[in-house]
Order: C-alpha cells, then structure tokens, then sequence
C-alpha cells in the first residue's frame, strides 16, 4: 500500500484534471465531509427528494401486500413467460450493484487511486440495489413466505435443496454477495464513524456514532492488521463479483432454451452489470456532487474516468450482442436461427432495436473528450444505458421464452400495473436508503481521501 | 503472532514499576506527544524505538505504513487466520452438499452421478469467500481488541484531533525502561507541540 501513502502527482500521462482539489488539508478535508452529516443545515431539497422516494416505496409496499394476498397471478406472468420484468428487474439491480464492488475492491487492488472519492458512495450503491434484487427472486417464489426452504437447514419433511440445481447457486452467491459487500462496507467505515463521534455536538449522536465506532482510536498496530483486512477483502471482493454475475448468467445459460444457452453469457453479463453500474454511479454522482458542492472531491478526472469504463465495458457487451447473432447463424440450428430472427423481427423487435440504439450507438459519443467532459450529455447517455441495460434483460428473458420449440406454446407478455408498481416501487425504496444515507452518513470516506493529500506523505 | 501487543495494551497496574515522582498520584498509562505532522510523528517514533523503547504506540487520522514500521510493528497473523477460515468455508461448503447429495438424500437429477462436484463448485467458491471475509472483518476486530469503550488514551488532551489533522505517539508506563522525567524530557525535544500525562 505503499502507493497511497504518496501524494497525487500530476505527470504527464494525466494532463486531465487532478484527482483532488490541491488546496484541501486533512482539516479541511475531514470539516467539509463530516459538515454534510453533522452541521449542514437538511436542506429542503433532501426532503422534497425523500418524500417522493418515500412514498414510491409506499408504492412498493402496496405491490407486495397486494401480492401475497392475492397471489402471483396478478403479476403477468404465464407459460410460457414464466420470468417476466420481475427476474429481469433482478438481474438489472444485481448488475447495478456491481460497479460498486469494482469500484472498491477491483481498482483498490489496481492502484486506481481516484477511485478513493467514489467508493464509499458506490459500495452503498451496491448495497441497496442488491437489496432490491433480492426481494424479487423471493416474491417470485408463488409461497414467498416459505422462502426459507431454499437453506439447507434440517427439517422434520426431511428433504434437501438440490444443489445441481443453478438456482441453488443463487441463492448462496447472492446472499454471499451482500453480506461480504454489507461487511465491507462497514469496515470502511469505521474510522469515518471515530471521526464524526469526535466531530459530533450533541449528546445522542455522540454515543450513536460512538458505538459505531466501537473504540476506533488510530492507533498504529490497529491500521497495520486494518489495512491488511481491508486489502484481504477487497482480495475476497474482487472473484465474489465476477462469480456472482457469472451465476446469475448460469440461471439462464444452463436451461436449453435458444437465447439462453450460450458459452458467452458469463462474460457478457458480468460486462453488462459492470456497464449498467457506472452509468447508475454517474447518474447519482454527477446532481450529487453539484448539489453538495464536492466539486473538490469528485473531479473531472473521476467523469472522464468512470465515461472511459462506461465506453469500454459497452463495447465489450456490443460485441455479446454481435457474437450472439453470429452464434445464432453459424450454428446451422433453425430453433437458434429463429431465436435471432425473432428478436430482430418479431413482436418485441422494437425492443431489440432500442436496445441496440440504447446500449451501441448512444455510448459511441463517449468517444469524444468533449461530451465526456459535459456533465449534461453524460447524465443523459448514463440514463439512456440505464434503459438500454433494462431493455437488454428484457430481449434475453421475454423474447427467448416467448418463442421456443413448439409454436402450439407459443405465447406474449404483458407486464401488468402490479409487475410496474414492483418496479418503480423498488426504484423509490433505493432512493430513500440512498437519500438516508447520505444525510446520515460520510458518503466519501474521509480517511482515505486524507491518504491522497500531499500533506499525508511522510518525508524521509 | 500478535501477543507481544497484549501486553502492549495493559494499562498499568496501581503502584507499578519506577514510577518515584508519581506514587500519590492516579496510575499513569503513559506519556503522550501531540505532533503537527506525520513526518515529525514517524521520525520520533523511530528516535523513541531506536533509544529501546518497545511499549509505545503511534495514533493518526490515516494509515501510515512508515509509522508501524516505526514502532517495530509489521507482522499480523491476519493473513494465516483467512486462509484458515477460508480453508474450512471451502470443505464444508463442498462436503455439505456431498453429504446431502450422496449420502443422506441421494436424488437421481437427469441420470447424473450423485457426487457430481463440478455442480457443486460454485457453492463451494461462495462458502470459501463467505467463511474468509468472516475471518477477515472478525478476525480484525478481535486482534484489535474492538469493540472497546473506553481506553486510557482518550483521556489525553486534544485526542478528538487524532481523527481529523493531529498525530500521536504515547510512550506506554509499562515500558521496562520507563522513566517519567526522562520520557517526558524525551519527547519534548522531539518537535512535539505539547507532551502530556495519560492517566487510566
């Protein structure tokens, strides 16, 4: 970790912006950050955005309830659209969920030290919206209230869960995926919780952050096995994330079904979600970083940065896509053919075609320094993807059941206003963690951006 | 190992060792000096190191790698504690799904052979990571001796600014060579801002 002990210079290779304002100090640094919890007066802007979050999670609230007791049957899905927007809107919250990780965990180990001033906020990202993701494999269950069976626990019917099965895999990866990402977290925030306990006025937040912090003092032998845990996570994050996507793949590339059983969707996805999950931190980032003026902090470096991984990561899913037609065509098979030539030409070809414009074309600016440099252009082609990586799930999963082997089972889909309040719901329950989140705690770790000032060196 | 620390961190006991100026007064934990920045900070930990001291701790806002090479402290048994844990996540992340799929409730799935390991891989790598990352994150916390309420340090004078732009070095009373006077001679011709008692 020698690395971040050093001050960011700016050598040639990086003419761009710096990675942090030059004229921040450890004061500085430490007052502006734990301010935005502890003194900023809530703004009534926080609350206008909350209450609207709040009440679209109501929304969701209402979905589950009427759900549970109505039954499955209000959703839209049938034979042969048995996984229609509820596991799409799975994979698409578990994808978002992934740039968090890269962030914090990937670049950690890469040295990318710009990543410091994003990957708090990423990895709570992460968090929520595999939160989200994890509701709709269990509300999609018919008896979600017997969502336990899927554990190997011991039970008196005496029977196992099927572990050949790549449903089973997902239920262990992803309930690995949020737990280690949950302990991660924490951990990173440990030292920032002994900050604000010694920051904080009044008595109550005080002793809250202060058991938060369980006793955090700075001391030099708790930052050595610290920084070891750290790294050993990020160590630990880093095949977790692939494994993750590769298996929620598996959910689809293990079935026989034309359009999922394909030797690229491991990659693909795990491409996709890396994709689909910059362009959600840059949507939150770019309002975010205006609104609580940490222009300082999350610099035009970090824009280019995370447009280059958004540019890059689409070009590779471009290339799922080419590979998954060309596969369609050279295998000769006519369910395979079809399968490409229904997607392009069937009834949801205008889906196809908007994702193609969504995900291919719209990032091909991205090229150009000077849309990247433009915070608007970049949010809109952040939001296009967004929409594009939504689409790209729906192709994969209505389009490929909609049409298989027999047409006498053949069948459409139509999500109904229940599979929409489910969605838009879940949209609203990510915003008020995120917008609790933000008035409650640092959402840029403050000790790590101490280790990227030039006054943190130590001169010999 | 990690023991030497578990004396390191016993406050000392009332009416400990050498302590001639200061029999009437509280127990003493230690002497502290508050330093401006980390490069005064690292340079009197090594000048305290290389003079014999061994009972002294360094405290920051930031990790400083200099700073617990300063203090003689580089070795941490974390590493071998997640592989450990890593190690038994992985066996029984795969003999679990061996048991119930071999032995205890053996299912024919589509003619596969009932130990079909490479079906239960991936549950496997997950259990590995789970178990490791539990060991990491518990494994810290305990060889840190966290969650701990209180401790005698943060009693020293202006410690709320070690989270945010102040470097400590406390010279614990313990220390064998531990001399008030002359601990407190030392380390104010260190460039401290200000030397203090540390009492328990």
């Amino acid at each position: 970790m020698d690395e971040a002990q050093k001050p960011y210079t700016e050598g040639p290779m990086h003419s761009t912006a710096p990675v942090i304002d030059p004229g921040l100090t450890f004061a500085s640094v430490t007052d502006k950050i734990s301010s935005i919890v502890l003194k900023r007066k809530t703004s009534l802007a926080w609350f206008f955005g909350f209450a609207i979050s709040f009440a679209l999670f109501q929304l969701m609230m209402l979905a589950i309830t009427n759900l549970l007791f109505v039954g499955i049957g209000v959703w839209g899905v049938n034979v042969p659209v048995a996984w229609g927007i509820d596991i799409l809107n799975f994979v698409w919250w578990i994808g978002i969920g992934h740039a968090g990780t890269l962030i914090s965990a990937i670049l950690l180990l890469l040295r990318q030290r710009w990543r410091t001033s994003i990957n708090r906020f990423a990895e709570a990202m992460t968090l929520f919206a595999v939160a989200q993701a994890g509701m709709y494999p269990i509300f999609h269950l018919g008896r979600p209230w017997l969502m336990y069976w899927l554990f190997p626990y011991p039970n008196t019917m005496g029977i196992w869960p099927q572990f050949r099965s790549p449903l089973m895999w997902d239920v262990f990866a992803v309930s690995t995926y949020a737990t280690v990402s949950a302990m991660f977290w924490f951990v990173g925030l440990i030292p920032d919780f002994a900050t604000l306990r010694d920051r904080a006025r009044s008595k109550p937040f005080q002793i809250l952050y202060g058991m938060l912090a369980m006793g955090w003092r700075g001391s030099a032998r708790h930052w050595h096995r610290y920084e070891m845990a750290y790294l050993l996570l990020a160590g630990l994050a880093t095949p977790l994330v692939l494994s993750v996507h590769t298996i929620v793949s598996f959910d689809f590339a293990v079935g026989i079904i034309p359009g999922w059983h394909a030797t690229i969707f491991p990659p693909y996805f795990v491409a996709g979600a890396i994709y689909a999950g910059f362009a959600m931190v840059l949507l939150l980032t770019i309002p975010l970083r205006r609104f609580y003026g940490l222009e300082g902090f999350i610099t035009m470096r970090h824009m280019h940065n995370m447009a280059k991984v958004m540019l890059a990561t689409g070009l590779i899913v471009g290339y799922g896509y080419m590979m998954e037609a060309f596969f369609g065509w050279y295998s000769g098979n006519k369910y395979e053919r079809f399968m490409i030539w229904n997607r392009m030409h069937g009834p949801y070809h205008l889906y196809y075609w908007a994702l193609i414009l969504c995900n291919i074309i719209t990032p091909q600016f991205l090229w150009s320094k000077k849309i990247r440099s433009n915070l608007l252009a970049l949010w809109i082609i952040s939001f296009i993807v967004s929409i594009g990586m939504w689409l790209e799930r729906f192709v994969i999963v209505v389009t490929s059941l909609h049409r298989d082997y027999l047409p006498s089972s053949w069948g459409m889909y139509q999500p109904t206003v229940w599979d929409w309040s489910m969605f838009i719901g879940t949209i609203g329950f990510f915003f008020t963690l995120l917008f609790l989140f933000i008035r409650f705690l640092p959402m840029i770790s403050i000790f790590e951006m101490r280790t990227i000032l030039p006054e943190a060196e130590v001169e010999e | 190992m990690d023991r030497e620390d578990d004396k390191l961190e016993q406050p000392l006991a009332a009416g400990g060792p050498t302590l001639t100026h200061r029999r009437h007064a509280p127990p003493l934990y230690g002497v502290m000096a508050e330093f401006e920045n980390p490069t005064d900070l690292v340079a009197a930990a090594r000048r305290v190191y290389s003079l014999g001291y061994r009972r002294i701790n360094g405290y920051s806002p930031y990790p400083i790698e200099e700073l617990s090479e300063a203090i003689g402290f580089t070795h941490t048994s974390l590493p071998l504690i997640v592989f450990i844990g890593g190690v038994i996540g992985g066996l029984s992340g795969f003999f679990m799904q061996y048991w119930i799929e071999v032995i205890n409730y053996p299912l024919n799935v589509g003619g596969k052979p009932f130990n079909s390991w490479p079906a239960f891989i991936p549950i496997t790598f997950e259990m590995t990571v789970l178990f490791a990352a539990f060991s990491a994150v518990l494994g810290m916390l305990v060889l840190n001796k966290l969650p701990q309420p209180y401790h005698p340090v943060f009693n020293a004078p202006n410690f709320a600014l070690a989270t945010r732009d102040r470097f400590f070095l406390a010279i614990e009373a313990n220390d064998p060579k531990f001399n008030h006077a002359e601990v407190v001679e030392l380390l104010k011709s260190l460039d401290a801002l200000e030397v203090n008692d540390v009492e328990v």
